[in-house]
């Protein structure tokens, strides 16, 4: 099943839903990354709201993203991890340390809309 | 409750079919939701490595009591070509399958009680428990 992908201005938003396999999470890397250049989007916000396991193999797979996402110039977000899947998480060793987290949707916009300025800021040497 | 799940673990998505029927049976144990996210990941994490090493096993699930005391266990066992080194394959960030490494340990640390038992040529068989709090 493959993982929808919403444009919202410059932004996409990737809904993964409960029992996606880990083909699943390669091809929305694949797909992402296409649709990053495709439409020139500054960010990304993976929503894992649905999900009751994030495990390591899909915690690796998101952090390559992230991280791929990146060198093509926009920024990643992961929201809507649970707190029962944050608990086995860190049981398990996973802490995602290089990868921005927010609690829902909505921070994560505002997170990826704060980097924004951030740049600009810079960019503009201010 | 006589509950028990048998899955094949011979293609990635069976994955998840075995992490959801083990879900199933502990949400009728009545596990807390913490619980099911724990045993879930770990069987995630260890079904995979059938899928990774092994590429054929099986995952039984039953209720299991002791006492008054009741949990589940989770056997996984595969016919691959087993660990040469247990202990260092139950190191956290010890990979031969280019992972993170934290498969069997950190299965481990989501589980009550968990048992290994390799063989080189033969295969793998894990056995998990988590009793109910």
């Amino acid at each position: 099943m493959r993982i929808p992908i919403l444009k919202q201005g410059a932004y996409l938003i990737a809904t993964v839903q409960a029992g996606a396999t880990d083909t699943d999470f390669l091809r929305l890397r694949e797909d992402l990354l296409a649709m990053v250049g495709a439409i020139r989007a500054r960010g990304v916000i993976i929503d894992v709201t649905a999900l009751d396991v994030l495990d390591s193999f899909a915690s690796r797979s998101l952090k390559g993203l992230a991280q791929m996402v990146k060198l093509r110039g926009a920024d990643t977000v992961i929201v809507g991890i649970q707190p029962e899947v944050a608990f086995a998480m860190v049981q398990l060793g996973l802490t995602l340390p290089d990868i921005a987290t927010a609690l829902d949707l909505e921070e994560g916009l505002l997170t990826l809309r704060e980097r924004e300025c951030e740049r600009k800021g810079r960019t503009h040497g201010t | 409750m006589a509950r028990e799940a048998r899955v094949a673990i011979n293609r990635e998505p069976d994955i998840i079919v075995a992490r959801q029927q083990g879900r199933d049976i502990a949400v009728e144990l009545g596990f807390s939701s913490g619980d099911l996210a724990l045993i879930a990941t770990a069987i995630s994490e260890i079904t995979r490595n059938v899928i990774a090493y092994a590429t054929r096993g099986e995952m039984t699930m039953r209720v299991v009591q002791d006492g008054t005391r009741r949990g589940v266990e989770i056997v996984v066992q595969d016919e691959g070509p087993g660990i040469a080194d247990l202990p260092q394959a139950m190191q956290d960030g010890y990979s031969t399958g280019g992972g993170l490494g934290l498969g069997l340990p950190g299965a481990r640390r989501l589980m009550d009680d968990f048992a290994i038992e390799s063989t080189v040529g033969r295969g793998t068989r894990v056995v998990m428990r988590k009793w109910m709090k």
